[in-house]
């Protein structure tokens, strides 16, 4: 799966252990943003279609809000084969080479229904706070809530005990059913979460 | 899947979620960043009930009062505290009724009554239910006079759900479950 992070660790000249940490862990925009470009009307369709395949339902309804047809779509690229997806001066999406898009935790708070969503107990937070990865006992304890049956792989945004707004954005590394039944390791690995490096970015192009 | 209670054309709207002035989380996770005191701050200048809401500062504010105040205050506050404690008595005794209707055969609307009695602002729950389960809803009056939720679609179990997350003042046993079939299948 191209959404495995780890997989792309060999001779990149950055090293961090995407074990423990996503790939926004050492992301500085400031310094590791190579370009942006305005994307052509067909690029832009692409990607608009990509997104509305991945998301079907979640997004069918916003779409046309979320990216208007006319608005133009900026494409920021950086290190590590990051790329992100901007439309006036906020970013929406993002992704890896060319695997799933993630939509931000900006967006996710105005459409909260876009993804599943999982939620960790409050002993959670602090650690997903800091990038780490967030393992199956942090969702299975007695504060955490799984009300939804998500497969391996899906993008899922996660929320928290006691709070209302959503934490960070992940994919599953197995389903919620085995998160349940197997309960260690690793159970969503951290794309995106609340003060991370994308967290604070601004764009202003 | 596609469901007939959501048409496309309900809109569903953006949340606007409101971000800490000072560390830009939202300010419910304050409390998790490095500038806690500063946050607080910030918070209880520009928003006054989210900030006694989150940092519990009801019962700060009483007990400052508390340290220059007359006898005559005692009387009142006492007084008031009797009212405040009837009203959360009838508070507690009030239901909250969750109506699944059906309206066709694979068509039926949930409603929503009782949220009032519990100082819920009807409208903003309606646009809360609206956002969470991304179909319509609004605030209507039934054919008592009374104002009540009507949701788009079968969602009284989420919306239990919601009610106990999201005002906690409202008792589990208070909210009830009923179901209102057209003819017995
Ligand atoms: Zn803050």
């Amino acid at each position: 799966m191209e959404s495995d992070w780890t997989r792309e660790q060999p001779n990149r000249g950055r090293t961090y252990s995407c074990k423990e940490l996503g790939p926004w862990a050492l992301f500085n925009i400031k310094e590791d943003v190579t370009g942006h470009t305005q994307v052509k009307s067909s690029v832009q369709r692409a990607i608009r279609a990509k997104i509305l395949e991945q998301y079907k339902e979640g997004i069918e309804g916003i779409i046309d809000d979320v990216m208007p047809k006319k608005a133009p779509l900026i494409l920021m690229k950086c290190h590590e084969h990051i790329n992100l997806i901007v439309m006036n001066n906020e970013v929406l999406f993002f992704n890896h080479f060319d695997g799933p898009y993630f939509p931000t935790l900006k967006l996710l708070h105005k459409y909260p229904n876009m993804l599943p969503r999982l939620q960790v107990d409050r002993g959670a937070i602090k650690f997903v706070m800091a990038g780490a990865n967030i393992m199956c006992p942090g969702l299975t304890s007695k504060g955490a809530r799984m009300d939804v049956s998500v497969p391996a792989d899906a993008v899922v945004a996660i929320t928290a005990e006691g709070k209302n707004e959503i934490l960070a954005v992940g994919t599953t590394k197995m389903s919620t059913d085995d998160i349940k039944r197997i309960n260690k390791n690793i159970g969503v690995e951290t794309a995106h979460y609340l003060n991370d490096y994308l967290w604070k970015t601004v764009v202003d192009i | 899947m596609d469901s007939p209670d959501a048409p496309s054309s309900e809109h569903v709207k953006p949340r606007e979620v409101p971000y800490c002035g000072f560390c830009s989380l939202p300010p419910e996770y304050c409390e998790f960043g490095p500038t806690l005191d500063k946050c607080k701050q910030w918070l209880s200048k520009n928003d006054k009930v989210l900030y006694a809401i989150l940092y519990n500062t009801l019962d700060d504010q009483l007990a400052a009062a508390s340290l220059n105040e007359t006898p005559e205050d005692d009387k009142k506050k006492a007084k008031e505290a009797a009212k405040i404690e009837k009203q959360m008595q009838k508070k507690m005794q009030s239901k909250v009724l969750i109506k699944r209707i059906e309206r066709t055969k694979r068509k039926c609307v949930t409603s929503v009554f009782g949220l009032e009695n519990f100082d819920v602002d009807l409208k903003k729950a309606a646009k809360l239910f609206a956002n969470k389960f991304a179909c319509g809803s609004s605030v209507t009056k039934n054919n008592q006079g009374n104002d009540e939720i009507v949701v788009q679609g079968d969602v009284s179990d989420e919306i239990f759900d919601l009610i106990l997350e999201h005002w906690p003042i409202v008792p589990e046993d208070n909210i009830d479950l009923i179901e209102d079939k057209k003819k017995g299948k």
